[in-house]
This record gives structure tokens, sequence and C-alpha cells, in this order.
């Protein structure tokens, strides 16, 4: 099947892959059945950006075939959609919300990790609303007892706070409780060892002087500290969620199955985990190669880049090895299969992935750090203060309520809002900015980069090459030559179809040669583009440059040569000049061949640059880095990057990069300008520096606290005060907003759509 | 004194109603979208309320 009539067969290929490049069998995989009997789905759809677009959407589901009702949620960037019933095929809806300029996909609402998260998050607002319901009944009673309420009526005050406040203390102290029970466990002190010893205890001499009819108790302190914490708790957990759903579901894209032809020659659609070595599968154009294996039928051209970095299409025929991964771009083939899809390249990628994450372990985040400081010299205090007053009173009982409350004033309540706020408040930012950020680990990393490694294709340069020059102008019959290249996958054709202007030309008698172009019959006469030499069969004259550029010409016509190149992304060079000037090492570690290096390495002047370098020659490179004590950001796309993203001390991939590229950053920005790399070091700085004043703050406040607490002047009006007051204004100072710096980028609601 | 019987009770009977309606609202899917919901209230058309959690899960 050399010669195929491929009219017919891309327009089956396009009904089967119209659902955002997933298979039928797979789309109605990815419906349920709801309780209604109806089909539910989900899109993601990242288009959405702004109020319009949720109207916008809807009103074009509202008429589309088998869809009953459409809901767009703007927070996340999907719709949900609720189709007549779970046979129905979503990809009409998905059709048509991409005619509309709102490219859709289809999630894997089976795919774990994200109902956990879900729950996880749900778990937390309830326990924040149990909180807030016992932090304002127990306040109202304490403001009572503080107002003067004496005798009888501040004892049923105090049961009636106890009553409250167990219950609260119980239920909503669980995400704390069982943090630090892991953390002890570990052999480890976090935040929330201290966090819960201060609740516990302030809830247990509560009670004791509760029964024993005493004056002060700290309910009000117990419930309130754990509603604070829970404020910052909760909004990291929306931060991490809002960020995950821009990336993960960006990561279900990938197709997880493909045809296998039967040796009777049916075929069937099998899941990737069901293909066994020895299966012959059929791999339409367009798709990716899914297991490692051999071509035994057809012939193609093959982008590799997602194995070498270079996006220049190979020609490939029987015989010819293929990585899992690949993308096939022209002719249909079958290929036999060599290894299950747990031994693949790309399986094996993933565990170079691994073992790169493993070595950056050994990064404690900031609040972690200052828990290992703070945590002993807290408990040491508080037990030097109960040694100390039973020595000089000889009371213990009087001596060990002192105690309590210096470790109730000391408690982290400031210390547990310092990150997150700062984070939440620098996530919303870079999000505005057209940055994902996955956790705010990485943003304390990013703060403290000295050097930029920057990979080529795809991240310095688009990746999709643009025509430059060359080719035949509207008389030699510009438009043929776009109507053709419209046929074709091959990214030289797309950039030549990105021409036409006007009508699309009639073209009859399509075919696609793989490995060599596509010729038709446009009014009586053959048309052909793609190898100059093939090309040449049928032209007369024109000429021959020397570059690879595909050709154009018409049956009896001269040769025409377009010439292509790279396209440098919006604002690199501005992005490298910016770095360098603020004192970073940056570099260029490419894949590629030393030419195109070069080419880009002429534009764009860096420290350093240095072509063919595999996926291991990356890692050990970071690795060298890490070794002489720099801290490297590494920016790059593709499947050969992940492990070095993964290895470099803090990285970036753009939005277009592969699933395993973005998987593996810390930062994925999905706006076209590298102008995100040096936005996001600048947000990661200033949070940084927010996060030290935070520490500054709740440090000045210890200095007051600890000595009045230890003097046994701490009542619990005092500490209500001192708490509130600590944790509002480290709270004002992480959400006051950014001076703007000269030259910054005004801050955009969003990426238009 | 004896008004305190009548006034704590209350009070915490009002503070649960509260507490009940946010667990309500939360189950009702509420807090889904709070970008969304913010742009909604300036769109002109018919606006039907969210699929509820329950009816979306599996």
């Amino acid at each position: 099947m050399t010669f195929c009539d491929t009219s017919t067969q891309l327009a089956d290929d396009r009904d089967e892959r119209a659902g955002g490049g997933i298979r039928r069998a797979e789309r109605l995989g990815r419906v349920e059945r709801g309780p209604d009997g109806r089909g539910h789905c989900r899109l993601s759809v990242p288009g959405i950006s702004c109020g319009k677009c949720i109207g916008a959407v809807e009103r074009a589901l509202s008429d589309c075939e088998g869809v009953v009702a459409a809901r767009a949620n703007l927070t996340l960037r999907q719709v949900a959609i609720t189709l007549r019933d779970p046979e129905t095929d979503p990809a009409p809806a998905i059709e048509r919300l991409g005619a509309q300029g709102y490219p859709a996909t289809l999630i894997d609402l089976a795919a774990p990790g994200d109902a956990q998260a879900d729950d996880a998050a749900r778990f937390l607002l309830r326990c924040l609303a149990v909180a807030g319901f016992g932090a304002t009944n127990v306040m109202l009673l304490s403001v009572s007892v503080w107002a003067g309420a004496e005798g009888a009526a501040r004892d049923v005050f105090h049961a009636v706070s106890a009553l409250i406040a167990v219950p609260v203390v119980a239920y909503a102290g669980r995400p704390f409780f069982a943090s630090a029970l892991t953390a002890l466990r570990g052999g480890r002190l976090n935040m929330d060892v201290p966090i819960s010893l201060a609740v516990l205890l302030a809830t247990a001499i509560s009670l004791v002087e509760t029964a024993m009819r005493g004056p002060h108790v700290y309910f009000d302190a117990a419930v309130v500290l754990l509603f604070f914490l829970l404020v910052g708790r909760y909004l990291d957990q929306l931060m991490r969620a809002k960020a995950r759903s821009a990336v993960t579901s960006l990561a279900r894209l990938a197709s997880r199955g493909a045809m296998r032809e039967r040796p009777d020659g049916t075929d069937v659609y099998l899941a990737l985990d069901d293909i066994r070595p020895d299966m012959v599968l059929r791999i339409a154009p367009g798709e990716r190669i899914p297991v490692d294996g051999c071509i035994v039928g057809g012939a193609t051209d093959l982008d590799r880049s997602l194995v070498t970095g270079e996006h220049a299409p190979v020609p490939a025929g029987p015989g010819v090895a293929l990585e899992a991964g690949i993308l096939n771009l022209t002719g249909a083939i079958r290929m036999r299969v060599l290894r299950p899809a747990g031994d693949s390249f790309l399986a094996e990628v993933a565990r170079m992935l691994e073992a790169a994450e493993q070595g950056r372990g050994a990064y404690v985040r900031i609040a972690d750090r200052a828990a290992r400081l703070y945590a002993p010299v807290v408990h040491l205090l508080a037990a030097l203060t109960f040694v100390g007053w039973v020595v000089a009173t000889g009371e213990w009982y009087p001596s060990l309520f002192i105690a309590i409350s210096a470790l109730i004033i000391t408690c982290p309540c400031a210390l547990g809002l310092a990150v997150p706020v700062v984070h939440v408040a620098a996530a919303g930012r870079l999000f505005r900015q057209g940055i994902m950020m996955k956790d705010g680990s990485g943003l304390e990393r990013l703060a403290t980069i000295d050097c930029v490694v920057f990979d080529k294709t795809g991240t310095v340069t688009t990746g999709t090459p643009v025509v430059t020059g060359g080719g035949p102008d509207a008389a030699e019959g510009l438009a043929v030559a776009a109507a053709l290249a419209t046929r074709s996958l091959h990214p030289a054709s797309r950039a030549i179809a990105a021409l036409a202007d006007g009508p699309p030309v009639p073209v009859d008698d399509l075919r696609e040669t793989p490995g060599c172009g596509i010729e038709g019959v446009v009014e009586g006469r053959r048309a052909r583009l793609g190898r100059p030499d093939w090309v040449a069969e049928i032209a007369t004259g024109g000429q021959r440059s020397g570059s690879a550029g595909p050709a154009f010409a018409l049956e009896g016509g001269p040769l025409k040569t377009f010439t292509l190149s790279e396209t440098l992304r919006d604002g690199a060079a501005e992005a490298v000049a910016a770095l360098r000037a603020a004192g970073m090492q940056v570099e260029l570690l490419s894949g590629d061949s030393a030419g195109a290096v070069e080419a880009v390495a002429r534009k764009i002047p860096f420290d350093h640059v240095r072509h063919g370098a595999t996926p291991a020659d990356k890692i050990a490179h970071l690795k060298a880095l890490q070794a002489e004590g720099r801290r490297a950001l590494m920016v790059g796309d593709g499947l050969n990057d992940a492990a070095a993203l993964a290895a470099a001390h803090v990285s970036m991939a753009p939005g277009s990069a592969s699933d395993a590229g973005r998987m593996a950053a810390d930062f994925v920005f999905t706006r076209e300008a590298m102008g995100a790399v040096t936005d996001a070091r600048r947000i990661a700085r200033r949070a940084a520096r927010q996060v030290r004043q935070n520490f500054g703050i709740a440090i000045a406040y210890n200095c007051i606290a600890i000595p009045l607490a230890v003097a046994g002047y701490v009542t619990p009006l005092v500490a209500a005060i001192a708490m509130s007051g600590s944790s509002i204004v480290v709270v004002a100072n992480s959400i006051r907003p950014e001076r703007r710096a000269p030259g910054a980028a005004p801050a955009m609601r969003s990426a238009p759509a | 004194m004896s008004v305190l019987a009548l006034l704590i009770p209350t009070s915490i009977g009002l503070g649960l109603v509260g507490l009940a309606a946010f667990l309500w609202s939360m189950r009702n899917g509420q807090y889904e979208d709070l970008d969304g919901s913010a742009e909604r209230v300036l769109l002109d058309d018919e606006d039907r309320p969210l699929p509820t959690r329950d009816e979306d899960r599996r």
C-alpha cells in the first residue's frame, strides 16, 4: 500500500479522531452514566477565560446534537456536559466548541489522584466550617467572661464553651493531628507538631480549669487557632487544585490505546495495558506510536522529536524500529509490537524521571526548616518555664498553667500562615500572567536560581517551521500549493497551508505518497508538493536550490522550492538578556544538530551553547552544575528533556510541551512569550522576600510575647489579642499589592481567547 | 440569670443553623466555581443551577 487513496481514508480518520485526538471507543469510555440515566462527561476547555466565554460556550452547546445541558466552570476551565444517554458520543460537542474557537479535550474522570484531592479539599472546607462555627460561639462566651462575668455565670459559660470546643477540636483538628503523627513516626518535626501540642494541651488544661471552677480557660485560643490555620491550609489546597486542573487536564490528551489488527483481518481497539508483543497494530497518520515495535507494512514520515528533540520528519518504511511516543505524520502503517507498554522507551524515560526526582528530594521547604528550629526552642522554653516556676513557687498546678500559656501564645499561628498566604497570593499573580505553579516548594526554589538552562526546539524556538521565502507566487499556484498542504499533517505542509488566503481551491484525485509528498489534480493539471526530486518528475525547469525545503510544481510548470526556518519564541532574546543582566549564567542545551543550534545562538547571545546532547547528557550536565553548587532553572519541553527537568533545581515547561515534560516541570506557562520566565522569577523572588518579612514579624511578636508568658502575665484575653493581631499583620503583609516595578509587564487578566 | 438559659441555646442554635446551611451549600456544589459565579451575575441569559456533586459523580 505504497499508494493509497488517502482522501477517503482522511475522512474516516477525521471522524475517528474528532474528539480532540482520541478514538471513539475511548471517548465513550470517558462518558459516565448518571443516576438520572443520562451520560455525563467533562471537557477541559483552556480557552474559557472570562464571563463572556461562559455565555458563548453554553450557548454554543445548548442546541448541539445529543447535549441535554452544559455548564461551564470558569475556575477550573472545564465544561460539565449532560448527554442524552451514556452511549452518546460527545464528539459533536467537542467539534462545536472547536469551531467557536474553544479547543476542548475530554477528561478521563476515572484517572486516579483527582478524586482523592477533591475529597481532601472538601474535608478541609468542612473542618474550616466547623472551626468557624466553634470559634464564633466560643468567642462570644469568652467575651462575656472578659466583660466581667463572675461566679456561677462564669462557670456556666466555661462549661458551655467546653461543650462546643471539645467536639470542634476533635473534628477540625484532625488534618493537623494526622500530619503531626506522620512526622513524629518518621522521627521528624514539622509545624503541625507544636500546633497539635498547643491545641491539645490548651483544651486539656481548660477542661481541668473548668472542672475546678478556675478563672482562666483557653477554649477560645484553641478553636480560633485551628480556624486561622485551616484558612491557610484551605487556601493552599485551593491553589494546588487550580494548578493541577490546568496541568493534568492537558496530560490526558494522550491516547491510551491502539487499533489491533486481528489475524483474521478485523480490527479491535485495545487499551495500552492489553497490548502484547507480536501483535500487529494499525497506526493512522497523526497518531503517536503507543509501544516500541517495528514497521511491517506501509511507508510514512516520522516525527521523532520526542526522542531526539529534532522536529525534521524522517521517512520510514518496513523494518524501521519505532519507539513509543514517536508521531506518525503522513502514511498509515502496520507495526509489530516488540515490547509491552511497561518496557517501552516511554516507560524507560518515566523511570529516569523518577530517579532524577529523588535526587531533588533533598530540598526542605522553608516552613519545615523553620519548624526544625522553632519547635524544639518553644518546647524547651515551655519546659524551662514550668521547672522555673515550680522551683520558685513550689506549686505545680499554677506552674503548669503558666507553661501551657507560654506554649499557646508562642504557637506558630502567624508562622503557619506566613508561607501559605504568600504562596497563594503569588500563585494568583502567576496565574494572571499565564503561568501555572504546581506547589509552593517550586516557588521557593525558583527564587534562589543563579543559572538558567534552555532547551532549543519548542522552548527558545516555537518548534513549528514557518515559510520565510521561496515557493510559487500567487500566479504560479500558491493557492494550489496551500490547498494540497491543508490535506497533510507534515509540519512543512502546515507552514505552507498557513500561507493560504481566499477560498480553498478544489482538488481532485488527492494522493499522499509517504516519504515523498502529496499530489492532486487542479483544473485538469497535476500538481505536486513534497520532496524536490519527486516533484521535479513533473516539472520543467525552475530553480533547484540546495536547501532541503519542500518543492511545489504544476505539471509542466517550473519547480519552486520553499525556504523554511524555525521561529524564535516571542521575547526569547529579551528574556535571555534580562536574565544575563540579573547576573545569571544562561545556557542553551539542545539535542539538535550543530547548524540548527548555531543559527539560534547567532540571534540570541547565550553564555554557553551545546548541541547534540542526549537526555542522559542533559541530566549529567545539570548534575555537574549542581555539584558546582549552582542552582539551575531548566526550561524545556520535550520528552527528551523530561528527566532533565526533574533533575534541575527547578524547572519550567511551555504549555505546548510533551505530557512528560509538563508533568516533570514545576511551572507550566501557557502564554506564548518567553517573558514568562523572567516574570515567574520576579514573582518568586518577591514571594520569598515576603515570607522572610513574615517570619520577621512572627519572631518580633514572639520576642514580646514570650517574656510576658514566661513571667506569667498572659491571660486568655492577652493571648487572643496577641494571636489575632500577629496573624492579621502577617496576612495583610502577604496580600498587599505589588508596587509596579519600572518596565514590568502589566498584569493580564488572562490570556485572550 | 434565667435569661441565659434561653439566650445561650438560642445563639448556639443559630450557629448550628448557619453551619448546616454552609454544609448544604457545599454539598450543593456552590463552591465548585467561585470565579464563574462572580461573572454569571452579569450574564443576561437564563441561568440553571450547577448539577449537584452527587448527580455528577460516578
